[in-house]
C-alpha cells in the first residue's frame, strides 16, 4: 500500500512531530524594542519622590566615590581600580532594590554596588588595594567576593538562590556581569539552570559597550542582550542603565517576580564607561572622544538632577547637602587609605586550609625564619614590574 | 629543524637596538605571519588593542582582522574554534589574556589539542600556539599571577615552553609556531618589559623547542630554572661567588619536551643540583626535575637535589607576593644546605 492510498492524497496535510508544542510562548519574554525609560517621560510623575531624592544622594555619593578611588590609584594607593563612572545607576539600583536577606554577586567593576548595600569602602576596596584577596565576610553582608574570572559568579548566584529555595526562604540573588562576560560559557550555562530550575535570581548585564577594547558589535550578533534571555525561557528586560528610575522600577520587579516563584530575568542595562577600563588602559587606543560626549550629555547623575529640579523637589541647598556628604565620604575614604594596611605574612599560610598541613608548617617556619634573620625579602623581583 | 631568523627575514639589515621581550614576541608573531599565511592570531583586545600586554600591536593593522582577530571574550571558544581552524589546515596562535583566564579554555586543551594526533593515529596534528602571560611579580591582583605550568605539563601531548630572554622569545615562539606539534607557550609577564640589546635582523638561530641552555657555567652546583626565575638564579650566583661557591645555571626554556641531557650532563660534572621555580613546590615541577637528575645522577650526587619553590598557597594579594615568590636569598640558602662539609 502506498502513502497516498493510506492517507488519501487530497487529505493529507503535514503535522507537528508527535507529542510536539512549543514549550514557551516566546512573545512575553521578548524585550522592549527600546531601552525602557522613566525619567522625562509620563511615568516618572508616578514615581515616588523621596525614592528620586535617595536615588540622587546615592549617585552623587557614588561618582564622588569613583573619583576618589581613581584618585588613589594615581596615588598608588589601589594597585589596580575598574571605574563604574557614568554606571553609577546601574550599580546603585542594583543595590537598592535588595532587601537586606538577599544576595548581591559583583564583579571587580562593582565595588560601588557593595557600598551603595551598605559595605565600608574600604572593605570593598581592599582587594583592589592589594592587601588582602576579600576586605568583608561575604555571609555577614550578603555579598559574595569581588568576582574577576568573567561570569563565573553567575552559577554561583543560581546555585545559592536555588539553596534558598530548597530551605524555604524568600532570598533573591542579583548577580552582575557586563557586556562582554555574556559570551562565556559560564553565562549560558547559569541562564540556563536558573531558568530549567526557575532560581529565584536576577542576572544585572551592565552593557557599556566594551569589554577593555573590543566593542559589543564584535561581542554579539543577537538584537540586544536582553534578547539571550528569551532563548532560556526567561524575561529579558532592555533598559536605560543611565535612568536610576527606570533601573530602580526595572530591578525591582525583576526581583520581586524572583521571590514570588516567578523564577529569573535577564536585565541588560544600556550605558558607558565613561573612563577607561581601569587606571592600566589606555581608551584612547580604541575609542574617539565624540562617543564619550555624546554620552556626557547624557549622564545618569544630569537625568536625575533634570527631572528633580524640574519638578521642583531639588534647590541648591538640597545639592549641598548631598554634595558634602559625598565629599565627607571621599574625605574618610582619603584618609583611611593613606594609612598603610596592616600587613602580617604568616596570613600567607592561615586560610589555605582549616587546618594547616605539615607541609604549610613547614614553609612557614621558614618563611618565619627568614622574616626573623632579616633577610630582605627577594630583591630583583618587584623592579621589573612596570 | 634548525633555521635562521635572518635567512626567514627577507634581507633586512642587522642592527642591535633595545628591545623588550613583548616586542621581540611581536616580531616573532609578524615574521611568521608574514611567511605563512596560514598563521592567524586570535585572542581577546589582540587586533585594535594590540593586546593588554601589546604583543600583538600592529598586526592587525599590517595583516588585517582576519589574520589578528578580536574574539568575543570566551576562552573555550578561542580555543575550540582554533581547534577547528587548525582541522582544516590553519595554523593558530591563540592569545589567553592572562594566565588564570586560560582556565575556561581547560577542556578544550586536555581532551581535543593535547590528543587530536593521537586520537587519529597520527592523521590529524593540530598546529596550534596558545600564548599565556604568566607568573607574578607585576603586582596584579588575584588571578593575575598564576605559574599554571604543573597542568600542562602534566598533560601527555602538550609541549610547553617558557624563554626567559629576548633572543629566545623571538626564536622559541617562531619555533613553537612552526611545530606541528600544539605548543603551550607560557611568556613570564614581570620579563615583558626587559630589554635587551637584540636585533631579529642579525642571524639568530632558531633552536628547535627542547634544547636547554647553560646561561652561566659553574663548577660548585647546577641551579636547574626556567622562565621568570632564570634571572633570579643568574643573580643568586654571581652572590654565591662571594661564598666561594661556583654556580651554573641551566634555563630549561622547555618542560617539554624535557632535556635529560643537558640537564644531567651538568649535575654529574658539579655533583649538586637546586630546581628553582615559582610555581608551588608540592606537585610541581621540581619535583619531576629532581626526579629524574637522581635518577640520572644518583652516583653523581654529593646531596640531595633540592627545591626552591613559590609556597604551596594560592597566589597571595600584590603586597603579599614579594614573601612568596623565590628570591635570591632562597636560592642561597638552598645552596648552603647542599652539605658542603663533605667536601672538606
Ligand atoms: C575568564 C576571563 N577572561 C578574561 C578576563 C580578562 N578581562 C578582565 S575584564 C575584561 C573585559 C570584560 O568586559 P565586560 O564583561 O564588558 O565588563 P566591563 O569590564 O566592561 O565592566 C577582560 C577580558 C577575565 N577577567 N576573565
Ligand atoms: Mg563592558
Amino acid at each position: 500500500m502506498t502513502v497516498q492510498e493510506l492517507t488519501g492524497a487530497a487529505a493529507y496535510r503535514p503535522t507537528p512531530p508527535p507529542a510536539w508544542k512549543p514549550l514557551t510562548d516566546p512573545a512575553p519574554l521578548l524585550p522592549d524594542p527600546e531601552p525602557y525609560r522613566v525619567l522625562g517621560t509620563d511615568a516618572a510623575a508616578a514615581v515616588d519622590p523621596d525614592l528620586l531624592l535617595r536615588l540622587y544622594a546615592e549617585l552623587v555619593r557614588g561618582r564622588r566615590y569613583n573619583a576618589q578611588a581613581t584618585a588613589l590609584t594615581k596615588q598608588g594607593r589601589l594597585a589596580v581600580y575598574p571605574s563604574s563612572t557614568g554606571q553609577e545607576a546601574c550599580e546603585v539600583a542594583a543595590a537598592l532594590v535588595l532587601e537586606e536577606r538577599d544576595w548581591l554577586f559583583p564583579s571587580y567593576r562593582d565595588t560601588l554596588a557593595a557600598v551603595a548595600r551598605g559595605l565600608d569602602p574600604v572593605e570593598a576596596l581592599t582587594l583592589l588595594r592589594g592587601d588582602r584577596h576579600t576586605g568583608y565576610d561575604p555571609r555577614e553582608h550578603r555579598i559574595a567576593p569581588l568576582c574577576t574570572p568573567l561570569a563565573t559568579q553567575l552559577p554561583h548566584a543560581v546555585g545559592l538562590a536555588h539553596a534558598a529555595r530548597l530551605k524555604g526562604d524568600d532570598v533573591v540573588a542579583l548577580a552582575m556581569v557586563g557586556d562582554g562576560g555574556t559570551s562565556e560559557g559560564d553565562f549560558h550555562e547559569a541562564l540556563n539552570f536558573a531558568a530549567v530550575w526557575r532560581a529565584p535570581v536576577v542576572f544585572l548585564v551592565q552593557n557599556n559597550g566594551f569589554a577593555i577594547s573590543v566593542p559589543l558589535a564584535k561581542q554579539t550578533a543577537a538584537p540586544s542582550l536582553a534578547h539571550k534571555a528569551v532563548g532560556y525561557g526567561m524575561p529579558g528586560r532592555l533598559v536605560d542603565g543611565n535612568d536610576a528610575a527606570a533601573m530602580h522600577q526595572v530591578l525591582g520587579e525583576a526581583v520581586a517576580r524572583a521571590r514570588s516563584g516567578g523564577g529569573p530575568t535577564l536585565v541588560e542595562a544600556v550605558t558607558y564607561r565613561m573612563d577607561a577600563h581601569t587606571n592600566a588602559d589606555d581608551a584612547t587606543r580604541y575609542r574617539g572622544d565624540s562617543d564619550v560626549e555624546a554620552w556626557r550629555a547624557h549622564d545618569p547623575i544630569l537625568l536625575l538632577e533634570r527631572e528633580l529640579t524640574g519638578r521642583g523637589l531639588l534647590d541648591e541647598e538640597a545639592v549641598g547637602t548631598v554634595r558634602e556628604a559625598a565629599e565627607r565620604m571621599a574625605a574618610d575614604l582619603r584618609e583611611q587609605m593613606n594609612a598603610d594596611p596592616p600587613l602580617d605574612p604568616m596570613d600567607l599560610f592561615s586560610h589555605v586550609f582549616e587546618e594547616r598541613t605539615g607541609q604549610l608548617l613547614e614553609q612557614e617556619a621558614r618563611l618565619r625564619d627568614e622574616l626573623e634573620a632579616g633577610q630582605g625579602p627577594h630583591e630583583g623581583e618587584a623592579e621589573e614590574a612596570r | 629543524m634548525t633555521t635562521t631568523a635572518a635567512a626567514t627575514a627577507g634581507g633586512r639589515t642587522g642592527r642591535a637596538a633595545q628591545t623588550t621581550m613583548a616586542q621581540a614576541l611581536g616580531r616573532a608573531l609578524r615574521d611568521a605571519m608574514a611567511e605563512d599565511p596560514a598563521v592567524h592570531v586570535l585572542g581577546e583586545d589582540v587586533g585594535t588593542l594590540g593586546g593588554v600586554f601589546r604583543v600583538t600591536d600592529g598586526l592587525a593593522k599590517e595583516f588585517g582582522d582576519d589574520r589578528c582577530t578580536d574574539t568575543p571574550l570566551a576562552e573555550a571558544g578561542i580555543l575550540g574554534a582554533a581547534v577547528g581552524m587548525a582541522m582544516y589546515g590553519l595554523r593558530p596562535v591563540v592569545e589567553m589574556q592572562f594566565d588564570a583566564f586560560a582556565y575556561p579554555a581547560f577542556e578544550q586543551l586536555v581532551s581535543h589539542v593535547a590528543k587530536m594526533r593521537n586520537r587519529t593515529g597520527g592523521a590529524m596534528p593540530l598546529p596550534i600556539t596558545v600564548r599565556i602571560p604568566y607568573g607574578g611579580g607585576i603586582g596584579g591582583v588575584e588571578h593575575h599571577s598564576d605559574s599554571s605550568e604543573a597542568y600542562y605539563m602534566a598533560t601527555p601531548g602538550l609541549h610547553v615552553v617558557a624563554p626567559s630572554t629576548v633572543e629566545d622569545a623571538y626564536g622559541l615562539l617562531r619555533a613553537s609556531i612552526a611545530s606541528d606539534d600544539p605548543v603551550v607557550f607560557l611568556e613570564p609577564k614581570r620579563l615583558y618589559w626587559a630589554k635587551a640589546s637584540w636585533s631579529p635582523d642579525a642571524p639568530s638561530v632558531v633552536e628547535p623547542i627542547g634544547r636547554a641552555v647553560v646561561r652561566r657555567s659553574g663548577r660548585s652546583a647546577t641551579l636547574i630554572t626556567y622562565g621568570p626565575s632564570v634571572p633570579v638564579c643568574l643573580e643568586a650566583a654571581e652572590a654565591a661567588t662571594a661564598e666561594g661557591w661556583d654556580l651554573e645555571v641551566i634555563d630549561l626554556r622547555s618542560l617539554v619536551p624535557f632535556d635529560d641531557e643537558t640537564v644531567a650532563a651538568s649535575v654529574r660534572r658539579t655533583g649538586r643540583a637546586v630546581v628553582v621555580h615559582e610555581s608551588s613546590g608540592f606537585g610541581g615541577p621540581g619535583g619531576e626535575i629532581a626526579a629524574r637528575v637522581t635518577e640520572r645522577c644518583f652516583h653523581h650526587l654529593e646531596a640531595p637535589v633540592l627545591r626552591v619553590a613559590g609556597f604551596d598557597i594560592p597566589y597571595p594579594p600584590p603586597m603579599q607576593e614579594r614573601h612568596h615568590l623565590p628570591g635570591v636569598d632562597r636560592v642561597l640558602d638552598a645552596v648552603a644546605r647542599l652539605q658542603w662539609e663533605a667536601e672538606s
